[in-house]
């Protein structure tokens, strides 16, 4: 149950939000080098019209390539925290929708019960336009443990399952594209 | 490891919708599909950590940014981030932006014919200290036109971004002033039904946060999503 007090709600980012939010080197999570293997996911942001969204901004949190959260609540026994890795990281899109995030493929974490999730980074999504954010997550479609992966698992249709997947194309480089509206429509969660 | 306690749904009508008209701009940028129910884990409760300063210095001074001091009648903003418990979220950051005091954005993108303040830049972050609070000092933003719809004005606001304990605890918002007469014609400020909810978003004038012959006060909180059960505090 919720408390006593009412959440703030959300608004907008606006077109403006560079001014504060724009933090280009948030984009390279490998930055202070981290262990693990170093990947770079990037893609576009298309809108209902298929047009590129360029006032979007993109934000990562992702466990390190043990499968650790930076975080106070994650108590994992064996996985070691990396001091070199936050796992938080920010991107926002250029004039033709496009972004770019460096980062390093997470290990996979616990999920609810005895279960695993496949290494996946949470999205939390905002642009002009959208009046709080959105969340979703980066799968890797090259990622056997796909196939055991709680949230990937409960979604049927395939083609829905698939826009959680980014693409490999190259050594290290993923494709990932934000597709808002449309037959290519990006899955996104209920948190 | 424990299963760790999910964080608490928004209670409804207490968030803007994703789809909302008046706002003509959600209409093509709106998810269509329901979105996918998930319960948290891990991933979600846990979320990025500020203690550390590893966000860079804060700058909680807007007028001092610039040679000169910027135009404009100058506000200090300052409280607290809470949870819907009450409970204070420290060290966390808040980022801030806004425009200067004729409405105009030091943002290439912002063509409003209202002049630029060499003095003014428009961004500050701050990481709350241990009893969630932060402070800072800037000067009132103007109202500005927008293509919303023919003679549309957005309301003087800041835009505040603040993280607190987990991933889902992320909020960006704005802060409107007490009075503003434009608040009834402003789309994004109406968005949200629940008028309790709306009016969070409204800032008060405090004559106790006002200094003397140099800054008025208001007094603005912000509250993130708490948790579902309080494992640690027990039932009562
Ligand atoms: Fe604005």
């Amino acid at each position: 149950m919720a408390g006593k007090l009412i959440a703030t709600p959300g608004q907008t980012v606006g077109p403006f939000f560079a001014l504060g939010l724009d933090r280009p080197e948030w984009a390279d999570l490998t930055r202070q080098s981290p262990q693990g293997q170093r990947i770079v996911i990037a893609g576009q942001v298309r809108d209902g019209d298929g047009a590129p969204v360029p006032d979007a901004v993109i934000e990562l949190w992702q466990a390190n390539a043990a499968g650790r959260y930076d975080h106070v609540e994650d108590t994992q026994a064996g996985k070691p925290i990396d001091p070199q890795f936050h796992g938080y990281g920010r991107a926002a899109t250029d004039a033709q929708g496009r972004f770019k995030i460096t980062t390093i493929k997470p290990g996979p974490v616990p999920g609810r019960g005895n279960a695993l999730q496949a290494p996946h980074i949470n999205v939390a999504f905002f642009a002009r336009g959208l009046l709080r954010q959105l969340h979703t997550r980066i799968y890797f479609a090259d990622e056997p443990a796909n196939t055991g992966d709680p949230l990937l698992s409960s979604i049927e249709d395939e083609g829905v399952r698939k826009t959680l997947l980014a693409r490999p194309e190259g050594a290290g480089i993923y494709r990932f594209d934000f597709v808002l509206q449309g037959n290519d429509e990006t899955a996104f969660l209920d948190l | 490891m424990a299963e760790p306690p999910a964080y608490a749904r928004h209670r409804p009508d207490t968030q803007p919708p994703y789809l909302y008209p008046d706002y003509a701009s959600t209409v093509k940028r709106s998810p269509t599909r329901p979105l996918i129910r998930f319960e948290h884990t891990l991933s979600e409760i846990t979320g990025p950590s500020f203690a550390s300063g590893w966000a860079g210095a804060a700058a909680t001074d807007l007028t001092r940014q610039h040679k000169g001091e910027p135009l404009g009648e100058r506000i200090i903003v300052t409280g607290r981030i809470l949870d819907e418990d009450g409970r204070p979220v420290p060290h966390t950051l808040v980022e801030l932006w806004q425009c200067n005091a004729a409405g105009r954005y030091h943002h290439p993108v912002d063509q409003h014919d209202a002049p630029l303040d060499p003095n003014f830049t428009g961004a500050g972050q701050a990481i709350t200290d241990g009893e969630g609070r932060y402070r800072f000092i800037t000067i009132k933003p103007g109202a500005y036109p927008w293509r919303n719809s023919p003679n549309a004005w957005r309301p003087a606001h800041l835009h505040f971004g603040v993280f607190g304990g987990g991933f889902v605890t992320r909020l960006i918002t704005q802060m409107y002033f007490p009075g503003d007469p434009l608040l009834p014609y402003d789309p994004i400020y109406q968005s949200t039904a629940d008028a309790a909810a709306r009016t969070r978003l409204i800032a008060a004038y405090d004559p106790d946060l006002s200094e003397p012959e140099w800054a008025l006060g208001y007094a603005f909180d912000m509250v993130l999503r708490g948790r579902e059960a309080t494992p640690f505090e027990g039932r009562d």
